[in-house]
């Protein structure tokens, strides 16, 4: 039972993680806490939703529809909403705010044009794989295997590449890295085409893990990944991987019965929180966070 | 469109309003005077209305002695959340502030021996009968409507939650002349600066944030006493951004712009309820429901761009930053 709940956990967590990188990388070089990101997610995973269902195709081409539409829609509102936005030297506080408005905007567009009825994916939610004492369904064994890959990937990508250093830079001192000349508006774009990829990716995984999902499921996500952002240390990739994995397994490992009778499910996303609030107290800064933004 | 011209439509365009008033004052103490980006104001109005409808109905208390009572817990709900979080860097505290709010809508929900559940505060007392707190708010409404000689009890309630608004508003503005104002103006300018010069910048915040989420419970108060019954899908995240909306339209760090920009918000929002024209009508009304959130997120959105002080708000005091 708690090898179950633990690997539940590590699934859960995977879709955490991938969306707290996404978070986190548009906060490194914005300074922006994207309140939309969770419709983000939502975003996407209709996207697929509308490419495997009506038109029939593959869920691994609907996935990577998906993911490409998010990435477009976020390149879309850097250029009208975040670009002047930036020109205007906006703070964290209007950021944020405009990120809130934003996300009102998208979720009821989503509404409108979806409808508020729960959807599913085409594909078998019945085959599960054994290992052991744990079972896993196909979903979850693809989201599990989706994070690994993009773990490995983003991480390569942070650490060996020119424009992941280049994002690594300017998440560390934007205005040094402008004076060494860096394409401030090129990496701007790259680090929205990352979130965005990752937001769609984690809503098609979350929406191919839970089953069903309706357009307020993106919201119902966000409050989890923002706390595995700050787990983290906002603004460190390496950090959201590391706090959505925790944040994921303790939601689940909390709910053990050999763990004080364990928590009620209904209050997993409760956990999620106090365990934040616990690590908060000991480490302000999160796991990998600067103490003051510079 | 005949519905603009009943008198009960625009009184409770008004109630609303006044309860709005009041909720974002509370941010206004906190933002405005302070700097404390608090996102959980609705946890706080949750906590006033739910403490005196459990204390009415399973203890039996006199509503006069709960409400009090509503408006304390909510409180000693912002000192028990500043405590640990006040020195959290501030999109940290943003952040866990939401959550705050969410964990108590969550617990509401849950609890449902102690709150109702999601049926709500008809589901407080026992199983089969439907509970009611108001009892004595509705005498007292009914005996100060017929002193005032009113014909309808929605312009009694009117009176009401502007009476209390104003005098809310108007301690607000004297408590921002005295020192006390002036130290906490100082914290939210530069705490670094406030603090060299010997003030306790931590005290000051919590202060000002138990201070924001006492008014919360004042208006959870009187979103209780208008619609009878609540349950806790009334207190989703949506108001605490509708309240910061509200700031944003009236204009931030000035008392007087937040009944300004209530009154604005309570046109849009009751306003927008009856887009009963074309193209509107071209679509359904659930899906009506949907366009008047976007046109509100719209409105954010293009407050923050164009007019960063809010309406009434002066640009040299405070911007939003």
């Amino acid at each position: 039972m708690f090898l179950q709940l633990v690997a539940n956990g590590l699934v859960t967590g995977s879709v955490y993680a991938i969306a707290a990188v996404g978070v986190s990388l548009v906060y490194g070089i914005l300074r922006l806490v994207n309140f939309a990101y969770g419709d983000f997610m939502a975003f996407g995973a209709f996207v697929a939703f509308g490419v495997n269902g009506p038109l029939h195709q593959s869920m691994v081409v609907a996935a990577l529809a998906g993911m490409a539409a998010t990435a477009a829609l976020s390149l879309v509102l850097d250029a009208v909403l975040w670009y002047p936005l930036r020109v205007r030297r906006a703070g964290f506080m209007s950021l944020f705010l405009a990120s809130i408005g934003l996300a009102l905007v998208l979720r009821q567009s989503l509404l409108l044009a979806a409808g508020s009825a729960p959807r599913s994916y085409r594909v078998n939610p019945y085959r599960v794989f054994v290992l052991g004492s744990v079972r896993l369904s196909e979903a979850q064994v693809i989201a599990i295997a989706a994070a690994v890959v993009t773990i490995v990937v983003v991480g390569l990508f942070l650490s060996v590449t020119t424009w992941g250093r280049v994002l690594r830079a300017m998440a560390d001192d934007r205005a040094l890295a402008a004076v060494a000349g860096i394409d401030i508006g090129g990496a701007t774009r790259l680090a929205w085409i990352i979130s965005g990829l990752l937001a769609g990716l984690a809503g098609v995984l979350s929406g191919l893990v839970e089953y069903s999902f309706d357009p307020n499921f993106g919201f119902q996500l966000l409050l989890p990944v923002f706390a595995a952002v700050v787990l983290g240390g906002i603004g460190s990739a390496y950090g959201a991987l590391l706090g959505g994995l925790t944040l994921g397994i303790v939601q689940e490992v909390s709910t053990w019965s050999g763990f004080a009778g364990g928590v009620n499910p209904v209050y997993k996303p409760v956990v999620a929180f106090s365990a934040l609030a616990l690590a908060l107290l000991i480490r302000p800064q999160g796991f990998f966070g600067q103490a003051r933004t510079g | 469109m005949n519905v603009l011209a009943s008198g009960g439509f625009w009184a409770f365009v008004g109630v609303v309003a006044g309860i709005y008033t009041i909720l974002s004052l509370g941010l206004q103490v906190q933002f405005g005077f302070a700097g404390l980006l608090n996102f959980g104001q609705v946890g706080f109005m949750a906590l006033g209305a739910y403490t005196m409808a459990i204390l009415v109905v399973k203890e039996g208390w006199s509503m006069w002695l709960a409400a009090p009572l509503g408006v304390a817990a909510a409180a000693v709900g912002g000192l028990l959340l500043g405590l640990p979080t006040l020195r959290l860097r501030a999109d940290y505290f943003a952040i866990v502030t939401i959550a705050f709010s969410e964990i108590i809508r969550y617990v509401a929900t849950n609890e449902t021996s102690l709150t109702g559940g999601s049926q709500g505060t008809i589901a407080l007392g026992r199983v089969g009968t439907a509970s009611q707190y108001n009892g004595e708010w509705t005498t007292f409404q009914t005996h100060l409507q017929r002193t005032l000689g009113f014909s309808s009890a929605d312009a009694t309630m009117l009176v009401i939650v502007w009476a209390v608004a104003v005098v809310l508003l108007l301690l607000a503005w004297l408590v921002l002349r005295t020192p006390w104002g002036r130290v906490l103006r100082a914290v939210r300018d530069d705490e670094d600066a406030a603090a060299s010069l010997g003030k306790n910048v931590f005290a000051y915040k919590l202060q000002a944030l138990a201070l924001g989420a006492a008014l919360a419970g004042i208006a959870g108060l009187f979103y209780a006493w208008e619609f009878s019954f609540f349950s806790p899908d009334d207190f989703e995240p949506l108001l605490t951004f509708f309240a910061w909306m509200i700031l944003l339209l009236g204009g931030l760090g000035r008392v007087w712009a937040v009944p300004v920009g209530a009154g604005v918000f309570g046109f849009i929002f009751a306003g927008t309820r009856f887009l009963n024209f074309p193209p509107f009508t071209w679509v359904a009304s659930d899906e009506r429901a949907y366009i008047r959130l976007i046109i509100i997120g719209l409105i954010i959105l293009v407050l923050v761009v164009l007019r960063p002080q809010g309406l009434l708000g002066n640009r040299r005091e405070m911007v939003l930053e």
